[in-house]
């Protein structure tokens, strides 16, 4: 299989990469940013960052969310904070161990330039952040305090409270405010992207839907960034938001764009355990929680007693045992694991006996009840607010859910797609996390790309384009694809089914859930293909769309991202069934330890595998990056 | 403990654009588990009225974890209902009985207008950060995070106030329409810190103005404060008096020596 990939990695020993490409890189002169249009997708931690940093600098920048105001994107509620390789607790933290740890928890399937660049620029990002005004956890001294987060032996984690994202995502809003109150952004708010327009091989812009009025419009740029986040909402619960969807990253990926690993999905080990079939989403606890807080089952299965009635040795506090050395902050994947294996030995906890206990008790013996009120007070508030049960007195439930997805457009060094002047950033985009992303690095890889390297990388673009004429929304092709968008969502009003878009996505969602979520099998991926393309025929005949398709229409909206989630399903399994190994958050039963742990196979997946469209979701092409270590040597990935 | 309430009756506004007019239409929930969250409970309904090939309600939501702020609605006269510190999408049917009369309205104020149902348009609150929400810190100029040492009780107090999630329950719940405790938050944030003291009084000035062009005068109610789902105390707008008090003053003399 030969690669048409080119990651573009700069020259250079790997710690002078990214300074070798800063020093090369072609630049544009102030005077003649002006003359670029760059259009923004999607206004999270990456898209506002990347808004108001390009606006800064000069070019004519329009920013497009589909939510009614910027601030609601769902970076917002990330809870636990920001990796940074600032050292400021002198305990051994450097820029190569927090790229190490990067590559580790991926389980060496993250390309090494980048992830290097990552950690380079994540002590940029925490000097920015502040001085934005960013509240930030201080120590009395009113220097930044730092906790520690799974996955890593140092404390290198910034916070702020229980709510990092929030004040990040505030922080690159208030940066985007600025530049749109001076005139340097232009915002549309309440706008879905439908579809990318690709003129000669080029990204020539987009269309977008007023979701006010339901009229479709053109927007033409020189070049077009989608930041619009990952696509974990494929299994209908996870802890994303009602909104997050895939539209954005499928629309591109059907015009030329590749895809990359979609099956590497990361299933986070502290969620609230489902209560009911309607449920409509899933609630994260932060992982912090594990800082303090003690995971265990009853040793034997099916016993239902309170857990104050059950004696510490009749306790399996599994982490602390099969992990000795990183107990409960194993990594993501592994934990999550765990958990599943003791609800599946009938040992899970709760009505439903679908959860794991998180114990504080001994937390709160040793720090008062205080201390740990201030640290995880809110989270303890919200855990109150959804079960009816107070975990300073009893223990919380918890069982993983799906939460973020590692996958995503096939980017190389500079961020670009496979599409010529079309980027993707942030969650949206697959380039850092490997298999398994580590806790509090998704906003540190958000903000990094934002404000740090497409700022840089994209001018290398540009500037070829100086003075030269680019198609604009007159060019026939914008309106052919128009023409498209509308005659989708006419075709989505007009089936006249019984079905409810809702009703087939929670259908979907169970389908890839149970085939393609935290284990993996042939035989189950080989049936997921089988039942994921009979439901889409049947959301073709059956679907029902009330209301029309001028004006605003909610209903119709879900259709259009339901539909993508189908195609986006296909992809899924096909990626995790052609990936014979198990690494991070792709676990193959097939391929495990004696002791079930992943077992991967380097000789033949150190690779990325990019899926191109042929226009049939069930054969699409399959390309590979190969993985070149330079630095790092394949290890087993061990946290005992 | 999972309880099953019985009949709710549900009295919705609907109404189809912001120039037309609206009316009340009553709905009945048979049977629903207090586990269900309040959004969850019409998200049921709405599946219910597409299976009716009905128009499903519009209303505004995402997160449903209480921190983008999307969520709104007036719950029985209540913004965000009759849980305190609590958002929409927050409040779990636990917190009602059988038999219960529930009546659910978009925001009201002028300044938010209903876009439909009970979905309004909160982008006056984007215009009020765009005049001066923010510290001017471009990037890549930014000195070293610990040079800028900030004692914990003003990062305390800071936050305290940041934690607004600009939900607009404090317009909807003031008798005026005022958007005073939304403004004085994030005015507060980052004038107590260090990194926002060289706009203070810009930021006070320019932001107060603008609040002042869109919404309502605060007559100290007070309601503000305890419809807040991150209970946000009052004691903000005092400090956003007095600091636009003494811009008014400052940014006039500074204004005479150029």
């Amino acid at each position: 299989m030969s690669s048409i990939l080119d990651s573009k990695s700069p020259e250079g020993p790997l710690a002078d990469k990214w300074q070798n490409f800063k020093a090369n890189e072609k630049l544009v002169n102030p005077a003649n940013k002006r003359k670029f249009k760059v259009i923004v997708v999607g206004t999270g931690l990456a898209g506002a960052s990347a808004a108001a940093t390009l606006a800064e600098l000069g070019y004519q920048v329009d920013a497009f969310t589909f939510h009614d105001s910027p601030r609601r994107a769902h970076s917002i509620a990330a809870q636990g904070g920001i990796n940074a390789a600032k050292n400021y607790r002198g305990d051994g933290d450097s820029v190569n161990r927090l790229f190490y740890d990067t590559i580790k928890g991926g389980d060496f399937r993250s390309r090494e330039s980048n992830v290097h660049r990552l950690a380079e620029v994540s002590v940029n990002i925490i000097d920015q952040m502040v001085a934005q005004g960013v509240p930030f956890a201080r120590e009395y001294g009113g220097m930044l305090d730092n906790r520690s987060f799974g996955g890593a032996q140092v404390s290198r984690t910034f916070y702020a409270r229980g709510q990092t994202g929030q004040q990040l995502l505030l922080g690159a809003y208030q940066q985007l405010a600025r530049q749109v109150g001076q005139g340097g952004v232009r915002l549309f708010n309440r706008s879905e992207l439908v579809d990318v327009v690709v003129i000669e091989g080029r990204a020539a812009g987009v269309v977008v839907r007023d979701l006010m009025t339901g009229e479709l419009s053109s927007h033409s740029a020189h070049a077009v960034v989608l930041a619009t986040g990952g696509y974990g909402n494929a299994f209908f619960l996870s802890t994303n938001a009602m909104a997050c969807n895939v539209t954005a990253a499928w629309r591109a990926h059907k015009r030329g764009a590749f895809f990359a690993n979609p099956c590497y999905t990361q299933i986070h080990p502290t969620c609230i355990p489902q209560s009911d079939d309607f449920q409509s989403k899933l609630t994260l606890m932060s992982e912090s929680l594990r800082n303090d807080g003690r995971v265990w089952v009853p040793k034997v299965a099916g016993d239902n007693r309170e857990p104050h009635l059950i004696p510490e040795d009749e306790r399996d506090y599994y982490l602390e045992r099969l992990y000795p050395s990183f107990g409960n902050l194993a990594p993501r994947d592994i934990s999550s694991r765990a958990a599943k294996r003791a609800v599946d030995s009938g040992q899970g906890v709760g009505l439903k006996q679908n959860g794991v206990y998180l114990d504080f008790s001994e937390a709160i013996g040793r720090l008062g009840r205080d201390t740990v009120a201030e640290r995880y007070g809110n989270l303890f508030d919200m855990y109150e607010r959804i079960t009816g049960e107070n975990p300073y007195d009893v223990p919380m439930r918890i069982y993983p859910a799906s939460h973020y997805t590692m996958g995503g457009l096939w980017v190389d060094y500079e961020l670009m797609t496979t599409i010529p002047g079309l980027y993707a950033a942030g969650e949206a985009n697959f380039s850092d996390h490997g298999a398994n992303r580590l806790g509090a690095s998704a906003l540190m890889q958000g903000l990094s790309d934002g404000y740090f390297v497409l700022p840089y990388t994209i001018s290398n673009y540009l500037s070829e384009w100086l003075n030269k004429s680019v198609p604009d929304t007159s060019h026939p092709e914008f309106a052919k694809v128009e023409n498209e968008a509308r005659d989708r969502y006419n075709r989505f009003a007009s089936v006249g089914g019984t079905r409810s878009p809702d009703w087939f996505h929670r259908e979907l969602g169970k389908i890839i859930w149970d085939y393609c979520g935290m284990e993996r099998t042939e035989a189950g991926l080989e049936k997921a293909l089988g039942e994921i393309p009979a439901l889409y025929e049947e959301f073709k005949k059956d679907l029902r769309v009330t209301g029309g398709t001028d004006g605003l229409n909610q209903t119709l909206e879900k259709a259009g991202r339901v539909e993508d989630f189908f195609e986006l399903g296909m992809l899924m399994c096909r990626d995790a069934l052609d990936r014979k190994e198990s690494c991070g958050g792709h676990f193959r039963a097939e391929y495990q330890t004696e002791e079930g742990e992943a077992l991967r196979d380097d000789d033949n997946f150190a690779h990325v595998a990019a899926w191109e469209n042929t226009g049939d979701p069930m054969a699409p092409n399959r390309h590979v990056e190969d993985l070149v270590y330079e630095e790092v040597h394949f290890q087993t990935r061990s946290y005992k | 403990m999972t309880n099953t309430l019985k009949n709710l009756t549900l009295k919705v506004w609907r109404q189809d654009g912001p120039n037309t007019s609206g009316s009340f239409e009553t709905h009945t929930i048979e049977e629903i588990t207090d586990e269900a969250s309040f959004l969850e409970m019409i998200d049921i309904l709405n599946e219910r009225l597409i299976e009716d090939d009905k128009e499903a309600i519009v209303f505004d939501h995402d997160c449903r974890e209480g921190i983008c702020g999307t969520c709104s609605l007036m719950i029985n006269g209540q913004a965000h209902g009759p849980e305190r510190g609590t958002a929409t999408c927050q409040l779990h049917m636990r917190k009602f009985s059988s038999g219960d009369t529930i009546v659910i309205e978009p925001w009201r104020a002028s300044a938010f207008p209903i876009i439909r149902d009970l979905m309004v348009d909160r982008s006056s609150f984007d215009r009020i950060v765009e005049a001066g929400g923010y510290i001017t810190a471009a990037t890549g100029g930014a000195p070293d995070a610990n040079l800028i040492p900030v004692p914990k009780p003003v990062s305390d107090a800071a936050m305290d106030a940041a934690q607004c999630i600009g939900c607009g329950a404090c317009v909807a719940a003031c008798p005026n329409g005022a958007a005073n405790l939304f403004t004085a938050a994030k005015i507060t944030h980052l004038n107590l810190l260090p990194q926002g003291q060289a706009e203070r009084y810009s930021r006070a000035e320019d932001m107060v103005e603008t609040m002042d062009s869109y919404f309502g005068s605060c007559t100290n109610h007070g309601e503000c404060e305890a419809a807040c789902p991150k209970e946000i105390s009052i004691d903000v707008i005092a400090l956003m008096n007095a600091d636009y008090r003494k811009a008014k003053v400052q940014n006039r003399k500074q204004l005479s020596r150029t």
